[in-house]
């Protein structure tokens, strides 16, 4: 079974479509005691970063997230509060990684980064197999990890961030793969064969 | 640097995709699931749906048909038309949208902005900005065309660019249908003006439209219905073009 958290804050909705063409064995939930027994979870976002957690404790699942030892992936936002701190609404988050979240700068691009970016893949990476280096996936963020021993994919966009990253059993993806086509239907694929 | 985006539009009346010239006029161009999936195998980047009569006839959106294009859809999916409060984002983005797309609502309430972008990111606020020539001058106007709110258009768009958007969806009614090119004039201007992607809507009648819209105005990205509804330019043959041009796009 495969536990897609439900924080309130997200496009759970298009998560749920894009899982269900690859498995009808889903829950959507914030109940920490149907969470903990399942075999791998996703944690959606479309949010800000001080809001998701603040969410997250108040569902009661904060902790559970932090002691997990099945796969997770999080998915941007989801991604990002696996970091130690985020500039966005000057939160604590996860701490997953010593790695903080930051804000691109405004003076230097668009901001926020939104669109198709070409993404350099780790062929190690289980999450990326089956994909080709330079894949196109869809990003829509205003804060970015900084490239870290943890990353496991990168863009630029002037500046280098993560759009994947690994730490044991947390997998995280900067874009949605929930929205980039078949290339996404693919990752999320690949994350459903890890156990 | 991102691609360059193509996204098609789904203006939506009473459960049909219709499209009109300069905001009248509407003839009925098919059914938006088909559609949708069409435009995905063609390398859409995006989707817009927007439920045109909603604001002014005061209907919420046709939840049902969103909910069944957002079934289909794996690209990133932008409702608006009627969205009047932050229950209104709550409600969408359960049905399966990924970003809503504000523009009467925000005139009247300009704060939803800035409370829409704390709750769910900036990200997924798109500030949808009807823009026409009066005096000389450009005005915002609201209510699907209809009303000019006196308000200057590019104090407007820097407006919302301060209150939170993540996103423009700029439509120029002097052009709109008049497959004239799009407002480059305008464009280039506001993307000088503001940090956000810009999306160019209205006026689009060939390729070469969609090119100078990138390389002389720096859209983010482009918008249009009519040319892709009726079979007059795939998506896959303008992509083709841009690519060739020189353009990043995801092919």
């Amino acid at each position: 079974m495969t536990g897609v958290i439900d924080y309130g804050a997200g496009n759970t909705a298009s998560v749920m479509n894009a899982l269900s063409d690859i498995t009808k064995d889903i829950v959507k939930s914030s109940d920490p005691e149907v969470l903990s027994k399942c075999g791998r979870l996703i944690l959606p976002g479309v949010g800000e970063a001080s809001f998701a957690m603040k969410r997250l404790a108040e569902c009661g699942i904060t902790s559970l997230i932090k002691t997990c030892d099945v796969p997770l992936l999080g998915i941007c936002l989801g991604m990002q509060i696996m970091g130690s701190f985020s500039e966005e609404g000057d939160t604590h988050c996860l701490g997953l990684t010593n790695t903080p979240v930051k804000r691109f700068d405004e003076s230097k691009m668009t901001v926020p980064n939104m669109g198709w970016c070409k993404t350099k893949i780790n062929n190690n990476c289980k999450l990326f197999q089956n994909l080709k280096n330079d894949q196109y996936f869809y990003f829509a963020h205003s804060y970015y990890m900084p490239v870290s021993e943890i990353t496991t994919a990168l863009c630029s966009t002037g500046t280098e961030f993560t759009a994947a990253l690994r730490i044991n059993n947390f997998y995280g993806v900067q874009f949605h793969p929930e929205k980039s086509g078949s290339a996404g239907i693919q990752i999320l694929k690949n994350f459903m064969e890890l156990c | 640097m991102p691609a360059k985006r193509i996204i098609p539009c789904l203006d939506i009346k009473d459960g049909r995709v219709v499209k009109g010239t300069n905001f009248v006029n509407l003839r009925d161009a098919g059914d938006a699931v088909e559609l949708a999936l069409r435009y995905e195998e063609e390398g859409a980047d995006e989707l817009v749906f927007l439920d045109i009569t909603a604001s002014h006839e005061k209907r919420k959106i046709l939840a049902d048909l969103v909910k069944e294009v957002a079934g289909v859809l794996r690209i990133p999916f932008t409702v608006g038309g009627g969205v009047s409060d932050i229950r209104d984002f709550e409600l969408l983005f359960n049905l399966g949208a990924d970003k809503v797309s504000l523009n009467s609502a925000i005139v009247k309430t300009p704060g939803l902005i800035t409370e829409a972008a704390r709750q769910f990111g900036s990200q997924a606020v798109v500030a949808a900005i009807d823009v026409n020539l009066a005096d000389n001058s450009y005005f915002v106007f609201v209510k699907g065309g209809r009303e000019n709110t006196g308000i200057e258009g590019f104090d407007w768009c820097r407006r919302v660019a301060d209150l939170g958007a993540g996103e423009i969806l700029l439509t120029s009614m002097n052009k709109d249908g008049t497959r004239s090119g799009y407002d480059l004039g305008f464009l280039k201007k506001l993307k000088e003006l503001v940090p956000l992607p810009v999306i160019a809507s209205g006026g689009a009648g060939n390729m070469e439209h969609f090119l100078e819209a990138f390389t002389v105005a720096g859209a983010d990205a482009c918008l249009t219905a009519g040319l892709f509804h009726f079979g007059e330019l795939s998506i896959t043959d303008l992509k083709l073009y841009l690519s060739r041009k020189g353009i990043e796009v995801r092919l």
